[in-house]
């Protein structure tokens, strides 16, 4: 696994790269599609915990915040940042614990 | 050479995303998804935080440390208060959104203008928009149910409201639209201020005229606008990672909000702009009176059942009832009752809500019925316990055209032998529409607080069985 990861071309550099609008947008369609195929097949009694999990699990943004917060920017730029990362924070810590909490309930007998 | 780490990890989380969600078909295999979740997050936050851009750890520490401070207690709120902290979260996805949103614009405007391309304007803007009217419209949301003071809870409306609502949506896309075309003038900086500003103001405002009836769909479209933001903030960062995540996320609240909108026959549009649940007043009728019952004789009418149905609402949940109801399910359990509970799927205030009320009072899930699922059994049904439920029993759906809940899916409560209906007050329910079942022929009225009144009924039933 690592010697494939070293082996790998290098990434393009980090500051504002291009971005792939069609690819992306691929992607954002085909998500999409997974999303509401896995979604309809969720467990009718698991809709609260089912929000608090995909609240959770879009909190990945975490990983855009973390870079506006942890980089060398200003430092107004890297308030917002820290700001969002707490948000973010905020959203993974509460959604997981609470998403286990409720789905702990769940029994059968 | 870490670098080549942020692809690989970005896939390998998509997938435990992915596999997150799958697992939750099944209450069984639902915890497993917990994990899968946690994993992804790991693995994407350490592959992100190890790039050696990221100079500023302390920062970062300060950040996630704070994020745990608030977080842990906010998962331990009580059940009943989860559909407030669902709308904060809702919320603090919409602010995280926004703020980055405007960071990457502000960097953009100092460091690279020539960055800010066409197409990255327009995912900055389109960010902004979704993530602010998600925060400041979550955080009214979420003030409603918990009934903070200076918060109205019903529906407030006034003349032209849509009108000034989509009004300033528009001036924001207008705006936004101008800061897109011409993203390095010196003034779009302060359009870009104002956009921000009318998001803020347009969350506040839609969610203003939406009354506690409505929270279910509301907290559902919440949901999704909070995915789309993540998207586009996905769209700004280059991030297919992210995309996917808000995209999951996305589809799920609206395929939830599909859900209760069918579930109580609204449109989408209906929800946000119709102002449900302001003053209805039923059409006049003639008045019949409710039949009071005592909690003897509503024991004694549990006792000679075969087949209980108990349909929870709202006012269980805000009663506290659930573990008084576990009681009462034992006492009738006890006597070889059948009991089921009926679950509508815009009962309590949001997806979901009832089934994880009944969860925590250790009802075993197999008990819980969905709408379509017990309606065909009611009429074998002896004894149907109303506990806290109003419109979704109300069989003027049914029938009476000009009523807002008409041709809403009900629990077909009316048709069974007997009905026995817990209610606080004489008052009608959230959307202020009277209830006839309350008047039928075979239906008895317990009035009180739910819980006082399930804990007589068990008090009456346990010494029921202690003199036998």
């Amino acid at each position: 696994m690592i010697a494939v990861l070293l082996l790998a071309p290098p990434a393009p550099p980090a500051a504002p790269a291009a971005v792939d609008f069609w690819s992306m947008l691929f992607v954002f369609v085909l998500a999409t599609f997974i999303g509401l195929g896995v979604i309809r097949r969720v467990s009718r009694l698991l809709y609260t915990p089912l929000m608090s999990l995909t609240n959770a699990i879009s909190a990945i943004a975490v990983v855009g915040s973390l870079v506006v917060a942890g980089a060398d920017y200003p430092v107004t730029i890297r308030v917002l940042g820290a700001v969002a990362l707490f948000a973010s924070m905020t959203n993974i810590v509460s959604g997981f614990l609470i998403t286990d909490r409720m789905l702990k309930m769940f029994k059968k007998q | 050479m870490t670098r080549h780490l942020t692809e690989p990890a970005a896939v390998l989380a998509t997938a435990l995303f992915i596999f997150a969600l799958h697992w939750m078909n099944d209450p069984k295999t639902a915890r497993r998804g917990v994990v899968a979740g946690v994993v992804g997050m790991l693995v994407a936050v350490v592959a992100t935080w190890v790039q050696p851009e990221i100079v500023h750890h302390g920062w970062i520490v300060a950040a996630i440390a704070a994020g745990f401070v608030v977080g842990v207690p906010l998962s331990l709120v009580p059940l009943t208060a989860v559909p407030q902290r669902t709308a904060l979260s809702h919320a603090f996805g919409g602010l995280a959104a926004g703020l980055v949103g405007t960071a990457e614009y502000f960097l953009g405007l100092a460091e690279h203008p020539e960055a800010l391309t066409t197409f990255r304007m327009s995912a900055i803007v389109a960010e902004v928009i979704l993530g602010f009217l998600t925060f400041t419209g979550s955080l009214m949301a979420a003030a409603k149910l918990q009934e903070v003071k200076w918060i109205p809870q019903r529906p407030v409306t006034y003349p032209g409201q849509n009108v000034v609502n989509i009004g300033i949506l528009a001036a924001a896309v207008a705006l936004g639209a101008l800061v897109v075309t011409r993203a390095a003038t010196p003034w779009a900086a302060h359009a870009f201020l104002v956009i921000v500003a009318l998001a803020l103001l347009f969350g506040v405002l839609l969610i203003i005229p939406i009354g506690g009836a409505d929270m279910p769909t509301v907290i559902s479209i919440l949901n999704s606008y909070a995915g789309l933001s993540a998207v586009a903030m996905g769209f700004v960062l280059n991030s297919k990672l992210l995309v996917t995540a808000g995209a999951l996320d996305g589809s799920s609240g609206l395929i939830l909000s599909i859900i209760m909108c069918r579930a109580m026959n609204r449109s989408f549009t209906n929800v946000l702009f119709g102002a449900f649940g302001t003053v209805q007043k039923a059409a006049a009728r003639e008045d019949k009176v409710w039949k009071q019952e005592t909690v003897e004789g509503a024991a004694q009418l549990l006792e000679q059942a075969r087949f209980v149905v108990i349909i929870p609402g709202y006012g269980m949940a805000v009663a506290q009832a659930q573990h008084k109801v576990r009681e009462l399910y034992d006492q009738l359990v006890k006597r070889g009752i059948t009991v089921k509970f009926a679950i509508h799927p815009v009962a309590g205030r949001m997806p979901g809500h009832m089934n994880v009320l009944l969860a925590e009072a250790d009802i075993p899930y197999t008990a819980l019925a969905e709408l379509d699922e017990i309606n065909p059994e009611m009429p074998q049904c002896d004894v149907a316990l109303v506990v806290g439920a109003n419109d979704v029993v109300n069989p003027a759906a049914r029938y009476a055209r000009g009523s807002p809940i008409y041709g809403m899916p009900i629990i077909d409560a009316d048709k069974a032998k007997t009905v026995l209906a817990i209610k606080r007050s004489k008052n009608p329910g959230f959307a202020g529409i009277d209830n006839e079942l309350y008047v039928q022929d075979n239906t008895w009225m317990l009035f009180g607080d739910a819980k006082t009144v399930l804990g007589e009924l068990v008090k009456q039933l346990a010494g029921g069985t202690g003199l036998h």
